[in-house]
């Protein structure tokens, strides 16, 4: 005989302002099946807990509904009130009278009646609650890092000294991601490569990571503990078994017009090419579009001059499964094109650029070694404009949102500038200049005070192109309200952080929430940071919201503690919440086999005729199969038509 | 039925997308009308249409049913399988005389608080117009 204890959360004034809880509590334990009924201010705490247990113990409840707030918010808490004394853990349920009923219920008299409301149908519910034991599953631990930037190697790194297993899979030819292509680093002026080639090295050479350049994630099967990853390598056309990193075949390619990714567009390179100086692993790739051996069938000089014999030219892509137990994604962002800010010559005037162009120009192994010239015609820039918010905050043309890095790094654009031409003048056009970082206000002071770089707030309207080559910027001043415009030699863009172009694709691969702009979703804005809703795949760096360095790498050290800590497990407790079939009812149609999404439903024999039979390790509670059932021979624990039907009476 | 009476909503949410919709509405303090109640599903897969029809036989005016955008769903496919077995379960409401507007499929993310409090809004306001003349409307909807 069910006798349940019904607790009604206050949570302080958020339920009780509007619900009387007193009346709540008064009108529920008329109720046959009530044995107990309480309230408290908070139910979440520790006397709050003591009271569901104590009841327990001595009023002998054996089913428990606590009124508070979401399920998705204290369930476990409550769940964990019920097992240390002893009873089953899911035999709680819980009515959601904060978020459902009192912040959106604007009548006290209607939210006091559908908080009754709600409670009863809970308390009817956990009636036919069944008490159900976790299931434990073996797990593989090894984890796989999905982007090779600063976040993934950190996170890669991390696991590896945790001694645990990774493969790193990276699209591009070399791991170091978009922090290889910068040239020095906000707030300190570190060299970029110099912080970032020693971590590249390590990873490479750690016993425990795997490191898959070239390569894409296609698929993912399975679950937290036992995913399975379809990884692809594309055709490299050169054996990195084989090759020795020489670069000869890069310096006897005839075809030096292929555009250079990694100097952001800026300068050519050969048709087989390593991507640059430090790049890891140092193997050179053929771009297939451009080599002539492999559209027109003649050249061949790269096979010809490699020592190795490591060119080869029947390459073609692979693909291969790979068994891992967590997934931590780090794909990064992309810079927004300009293009679409023809006020601006976006794309369309030389020497406007952008921030990661402008990056390359003063790097040493920039298409310019350094030098800064202008593209068009190699002159010195003697005035140079930097644009902040280039499709950031403007929702009208680009994104609400603020990417966050551009105050700081034009900042440091605007130092470098001024460190290659000392007798240069920098502009910075600025909305707010935001530097919460430490030392980062400091560092944007240092720009205007010691470098003297001026700094005008107002949003450029228009940038033409005039007769002796410079570019005359029109913008405003809008601290001394006035129209301003300056003739400079070259223009810089701080173009927008955007997610990687097949984010969305990824995300759907994963499972994982993405917001409106693409990038992904955290488990909870505050205290889930680099969780996911998916168990098992956690997010670090930019992919997750725009990041700068220092953000990026705390959080793949926090996924790679996240990885750790869930492969610290022997087994692998997974939610009992799952579907059964009775052997007794099946007609064996195995239709449900048809709509299981986990390929989870398997024949058997039962007496003399064949049966659906569900594994318990590879079922993950969807219930697809139970509402496709014609004979209802299936049950999903947890929501059973049982449970759920006992919530559809009619609302009172 | 009586037009000035508040149309009872029952509303089916899947536990990933919809459910943690509906929370944000009510973290957002996105107000919403008092007669909805919500039940929490896996998935929009699970649900069966005998819950629609027994929401009908308890006396609910509306029933919604909301799980994750195409392409989003938690278990892959299951908003798939949903949005067929809802559009067989809508002609079988047509064919019994329940007015198949009653039922409404929807999609809502967890980001998507205000969707809800606003589907929620829009889909009380239908159910009161055709409780009061369900006749009529079906007479208007033929004319357009």
């Amino acid at each position: 005989m069910a006798n349940v204890g019904v607790f009604i959360c206050h949570c302080g004034v958020n339920i009780a302002s509007k619900v009387d809880v007193k009346r709540v509590v008064d009108t529920l334990k008329r109720m046959p099946e009530v044995g107990f009924a309480h309230e408290y201010k908070f139910m979440c705490s520790s006397p709050g807990q003591e009271l569901i247990r104590k009841a327990i113990r001595d009023s002998k409840i054996n089913r428990v509904v606590v009124a508070a707030c979401s399920p998705r918010m204290h369930l476990p808490t409550f769940q964990t009130a019920l097992a240390t004394e002893g009873l089953n853990p899911y035999l709680v349920s819980m009515a959601n009278i904060r978020e459902q009923c009192s912040w959106v219920t604007d009548d006290p008299e209607k939210a006091t009646q559908k908080a009754i409301d709600l409670v009863a149908r809970q308390i009817k519910r956990v009636v036919h609650q069944d008490p159900l034991d976790d299931i434990n599953v073996p797990m593989t631990k090894a984890a796989l890092v999905i982007g090779g930037g600063i976040a993934g190697i950190q996170a890669a790194l991390d696991i590896a000294d945790g001694n645990r297993k990774v493969i790193l899979v990276e699209k591009s030819p070399s791991i170091g991601g978009r922090m290889a292509q910068l040239d020095e680093t906000f707030p300190t002026l570190d060299c970029s490569q110099c912080i970032l080639t020693p971590k590249m090295v390590e990873a490479a050479q750690h016993p425990n990571i795997e490191i898959r350049v070239n390569s894409e994630v296609k698929k993912v099967d399975g679950y937290v503990g036992n995913f399975e990853v379809t990884v692809e390598r594309k055709a490299t056309y050169v054996d990195a078994q084989k090759c020795i990193g020489c670069s000869i075949c890069q310096e006897k390619c005839p075809v030096k017009i292929v555009p250079d990714e990694f100097n952001a567009g800026l300068g050519t390179r050969a048709a087989i090419a390593i991507p640059f100086p430090q790049a890891v692993p140092a193997v050179p790739v053929i771009d297939p579009d451009y080599c002539r051996k492999l559209t027109e069938d003649k050249c061949g000089v790269c096979a010809k001059v490699c020592p190795a014999e490591a060119v080869v030219f029947d390459d073609a892509p692979m693909r291969d499964t790979i068994n891992v137990g967590a997934i931590v994604v780090a794909t990064g962002y992309r810079e927004m094109d300009p293009g679409i800010y023809t006020e601006y010559g976006g794309r369309k005037f030389p020497d406007v650029i952008t921030g990661l162009q402008f990056e390359r120009l003063v790097s040493s192994t920039g298409p310019t070694g350094g030098d800064l010239k202008r593209p068009s015609d190699g002159k010195v820039p003697k005035t140079v404009v930097f644009v902040q918010c280039v499709g950031s905050r403007d929702e009208s043309k680009a994104h609400a949102y603020c990417s966050g890095i551009c105050c700081m790094y034009t900042a440091k654009h605007t130092m470098l500038y001024k460190h290659h031409v000392p007798d240069g003048q920098a502009y910075v056009s600025y909305i707010d200049v935001r530097a919460p970082g430490k030392t980062y206000e400091e560092f944007v002071r240092r720009a205007i005070e010691e470098e003297d770089v001026r700094y005008l707030r107002g949003r450029v309207a228009k940038i033409r192109r005039l007769q002796n080559g410079q570019y005359r910027v029109y913008t405003e001043d809008t601290l001394v309200g006035r129209a301003v415009h300056i003739d400079a030699d070259m223009v810089v863009l701080a173009s927008a952080v955007e997610p990687q172009k097949d984010a969305v694709g990824l995300a759907q691969m994963l499972g994982i929430a993405y917001d409106a702009d693409g990038f992904y979703t955290e488990a909870h804005p505050k205290l889930k940071p680099v969780e996911t809703a998916s168990a098992g795949v956690f997010l670090a760096g930019a992919c997750q919201g725009p990041k700068d360095i220092p953000a990026s790498v705390q959080q793949g050290s926090a996924a790679a503690s996240k990885v750790l800590s869930l492969f610290a497990k022997d087994t692998l407790i997974k939610s009992p919440q799952i579907a059964v079939v009775d052997p007794t009812a099946c007609t064996g149609c195995l239709t449900c086999s048809y709509v299981c999404h986990y390929a989870a439903i398997e024949e058997k024999e039962f007496g003399k005729r064949q049966v659906a039979e569900i594994i318990p390790g590879k079922c993950q509670g969807c219930g697809a199969c139970v509402a496709t059932c014609k004979g209802k021979a299936i049950t999903l624990a947890g929501f059973s038509d049982d449970e759920i039907y006992e919530e559809i009476v009619s609302c009172k | 039925m009586q037009i000035d009476k508040e149309p009872k909503i029952l509303a089916i949410l899947c536990k990933w997308c919809s459910y943690a919709g509906a929370d944000l509405a009510g973290t957002s303090r996105f107000a919403y009308p008092a007669n909805v109640r919500i039940i929490q599903v896996p998935c929009s897969g699970r649900v069966d249409p005998v819950m629609i029809f027994k929401a009908f036989v308890e006396g609910y005016d509306g029933v919604m049913v909301s799980g994750c955008h195409p392409g989003d769903c938690h278990y892959g496919t299951g908003n798939y399988h949903a949005r067929r077995r809802m559009a067989v379960a809508r002609r079988l409401l047509q064919f019994v005389g329940v007015h198949p507007e009653r039922m409404h499929f929807t999609w809502i993310s967890a980001a998507e608080g205000k969707k809800f409090a606003e589907v929620c809004g829009q889909f009380t306001d239908k159910l009161k117009m055709l409780s009061g003349s369900e006749k009529t409307l079906a007479r208007k909807e033929l004319a357009t």
